[in-house]
């Protein structure tokens, strides 16, 4: 039968209808991305292109950005990069992925990674640099994280003594958010030391408050706002220094002072009598998404929830989000009030190619030019770049983030599940705390934690 | 060409290159293979079988003894570490459970999902209403796992019993009309990793409905005749006709979905990413490779499903052969 050409049409007709079909399914799977250059109009004016002159003719060259920043936050980035390629006519192609975290790993591993990509953790970028296919940041760059950013950050960025990656946004994680009218009404006044958050709580709940709420859910990231919880504490209880060699394992994870740390988020996060405003009992924390957890503020069920800056973005936008509005945030204190330490997050840019252009990019995103052409454009942004001028955010969040990131007197440290291996960061440390909050004790939470650390 | 696709122009433009380079290539094939029209030998065989064999071997065989070798290595997969994943997988508490769960979706989720199917099929068989009926239960095959677990989230959902709160999840809302306190349906270990088999269930019976009404439906009618004849009774009917008949499709049916439910990933993934001790192999596998950087372990556990999923395959295999014999 094979030999009978008439029915060979009518085959070739069929396998083309059947391949209709499987490329369907095959284009399906391709990402999400789109190009830079969207929207015309910019607030951003013309910047100072000398800088960039320095790479040479750039003309006609197109830089490729991979990055987990997706809509709506994209377009502010993709309209802060329009004076940059008017400069040097560059085309900035943007490539936003919500799986960006396990996705660049297989992307540099198999030789096709991105010419740039916005790293939020600095122990992926670690993992990334290992791979041999990223490239250290160009001189010009270096200099400019030299001049506008605090000897900390460049360490996140700076891999066995090479400097790689130069910071990018930034956002403040020791926040506790309230209602101003509430406080105004009851009469209570903002902390200013550990102890005074204490009486606070203890004065809300003699008013018949459940006064903190919190929620974890988060899909498989379920139990990240606990580590924070617990980052927050170790870095108050214990001190930077305990902290940083804890992070870097120096310390044991389940050493005393860790133990002390997580016993005092237990402190406020298992007492039935502190928790879970609005939301039910102690267990509720794990299966309210972190999202919905401090909304209840604004239902007045709850008084106080501990959440980075970027919770700003959760409430909808007839929400007032300032000093004398319907939700703000105060700095969560320190042991003392003079001692200031502060949590952060944040990326970094790191670059898997070092073309003129790409370098040029990185030059530009360093810069204090960009950073203030970049505030300008968003809400809810902020950077830890100090030619940063506070007047150009619009948002109160924001400045309150601002002046709390540039105080001199502060001590940033950056979230350390971020910086820890990702068997603990982004796995152990999520999953332990996850089943602490629904009743484990804090001894097996930790041994359990510091059984997961790769030898 | 298929990475640097950035507009919709460029994509669609990409799908018909594609589909052009398919066709194209299934063209060459017939081409070369209509060269040798009237030898009857097994050189056109062999042309046919080329590109499949190929494509396997590149897509499927080296993957898959890749993945068998790297399960011997380390995390960073740079040290050669022997059987120590194993061990970890078969000691580790964690990896108990896993195993634990999974053990229970293989057991539970293809026999109660069969004997729903086949109870549905059998009530249901020539009834009035019939298709409208099997319409019911099929629906939810229509439905992605991502989507179903979505919808059964919301069944679950829980609110706190606190004066002016309400519940939102219908299962909550039922307790509570009986009287009782709202329950956290999904925190709560080992019953929610039945909750979250329940749903794989809900999903299931439908396909086994489906090919069980149609195997009642080819019993030939003299033999059910003959044995209302003899006086046999509805439960005699059921387990001396009926059952025998369709035994070939209840094996079928029951390998086919313990093939799925063995590599169930979205249902537990969507529900509750594997937390509150509900994880499968699967899962495990995925978060071990991608989020825990433990490509050996990841490796090691993929090859656990496996070795889980070729016995029955080839159950299922050798059972459909013989049906169709």
């Amino acid at each position: 039968m094979f030999g009978q050409r008439g029915s060979s049409r009518s085959r070739v007709a069929l396998a083309g209808a059947l391949s209709v079909g499987l490329a369907f399914s095959l284009t399906a799977c391709g990402g999400d991305d789109d190009s830079g250059g969207g929207s015309t109009d910019t607030e951003a004016s013309a910047i100072d292109c000398a800088p960039y002159k320095a790479f040479g003719e750039l003309t006609g060259k197109t830089v490729t950005i991979y990055t987990s920043i997706v809509t709506p936050e994209d377009t502010p980035h993709k309209d802060s990069y329009k004076p940059f390629e008017q400069c040097t006519g560059v085309t900035v192609k943007y490539e936003g992925d919500k799986a960006f975290e396990t996705q660049v790993l297989v992307r540099a591993k198999a030789g096709n990674p991105p010419d740039v990509a916005y790293v939020p953790q600095p122990g992926l970028l670690q993992q990334l640099v290992a791979t041999g296919k990223a490239v250290a940041a160009p001189q010009e760059t270096e200099a400019n994280v030299d001049r506008f950013f605090g000897k900390d950050w460049k360490a996140y960025g700076t891999v066995d003594g090479k400097f790689y990656a130069a910071p990018l946004g930034s956002n403040v994680k020791s926040l506790v958010w309230y209602s101003p009218q509430e406080f105004k009404d009851s009469g209570y006044t903002v902390p200013t030391t550990l102890d005074e958050l204490k009486t606070l709580t203890d004065k809300m709940v003699a008013d018949k408050k459940k006064p903190w709420c919190a929620g974890i859910s988060s899909g498989e990231a379920t139990g990240w706002p606990l580590t924070d919880w617990m980052e927050d504490f170790m870095l108050r209880t214990a001190g930077p220094e305990t902290y940083d060699k804890w992070v870097k394992h120096e310390v044991p994870f389940n050493g005393p002072e860790a133990t002390a740390a997580l016993d005092a988020v237990g402190g406020y996060l298992k007492n039935d009598q502190y928790v879970n405003g609005g939301l039910g009992d102690v267990k509720s924390i794990a299966s309210t998404t972190f999202q919905d957890a401090g909304l209840k503020i604004l239902e007045g069920s709850c008084s106080l929830h501990r959440q980075a800056s970027f919770y700003a973005a959760n409430f909808d936008k007839d929400t007032k989000i300032a000093e004398d509005g319907d939700v703000y945030a105060f700095y969560l204190p320190g042991k003392d009030a003079t001692t200031k330490p502060v949590l952060v997050a944040g990326e970094f840019v790191l670059a898997f190619a070092d073309r003129p252009e790409v370098k040029a990019f990185q030059t530009y995103l360093s810069s204090d030019v960009w950073a203030n052409t970049k505030a300008k454009l968003s809400s809810g942004w902020v950077s830890a770049n100090k030619g940063l001028d506070p007047n150009n955010m619009k948002n109160p969040i924001d400045k309150l983030s601002a002046t709390i990131l540039l105080d001199p007197n502060a001590t940033v440290r950056f979230d350390g599940s971020d910086m820890m291996p990702a068997a603990v960061g982004s796995n152990a440390f999520w999953k332990q705390t996850t089943n602490w909050i629904t009743g484990q004790d804090t001894k097996t939470t930790l041994d359990n934690i510091e059984k997961a650390w790769p030898q | 060409m298929f990475t640097t696709a950035s507009t919709t122009t460029d994509k669609i433009v990409q799908m018909f290159a594609a589909i052009l380079l398919f066709a194209a290539v299934v063209g060459l094939i017939l081409f070369i293979a209509g060269r040798f029209a009237g030898k009857r030998d097994r050189t056109v065989a062999y042309l046919y079988l080329a590109p499949v064999v190929l494509m396997l071997s590149v897509g499927l065989l080296y993957p898959g003894v890749r993945t068998i070798y790297e399960s011997f290595f380390n995390a960073a997969g740079d040290a050669f570490i022997g059987i120590d994943n194993y061990k970890t997988i078969f000691t580790d508490s964690e990896q108990l459970v896993v195993l634990r769960n999974t053990a229970l979706w293989v057991l539970l989720t293809p026999f109660v999902a069969t004997a729903v199917g086949m109870l549905y099929a059998i009530l249901v068989d020539k009834a009035k209403g019939e298709a409208f009926a099997k319409a019911l239960i099929f629906l939810p095959m229509s439905i992605s796992f991502v989507a179903a677990s979505v919808i059964w989230k919301f069944m679950y959902e829980y609110r706190p019993d606190q004066g002016n709160v309400k519940q939102i999840g219908l299962v909550n809302q039922v307790i509570v009309w009986f009287g009782g306190e709202p329950v956290q349906l999904l925190i709560d270990s080992p019953l929610n990793t039945f909750l979250l088999i329940l749903v794989m269930i809900w999903i299931q019976a439908g396909f086994a409905m489906t090919v069980l009404s149609a195997a009642i439906k080819a019993i030939p009618d003299d033999i059910i005749e003959a044995a209302r004849l003899d006086g046999v009774g509805p439960w005699g009917m059921f387990r001396f006709v009926t059952l025998p008949a369709i035994r070939p499709a209840v094996i079928v049916v029951l390998t086919t979905i313990a093939i799925g439910t063995l590599k169930v990933f979205d249902i537990v993934q969507t529900m509750t990413g594997g937390r509150f001790d509900t994880s499968v192999i699967a899962n495990e596998f995925y978060s071990q490779s991608f989020r825990s950087a433990n490509q050996g372990l990841g490796a090691a556990l993929a090859v656990v499903l496996f070795v889980l999923v070729i016995p029955i395959v080839v159950y299922n295999i050798r059972q459909l052969r013989r049906s169709e014999a």
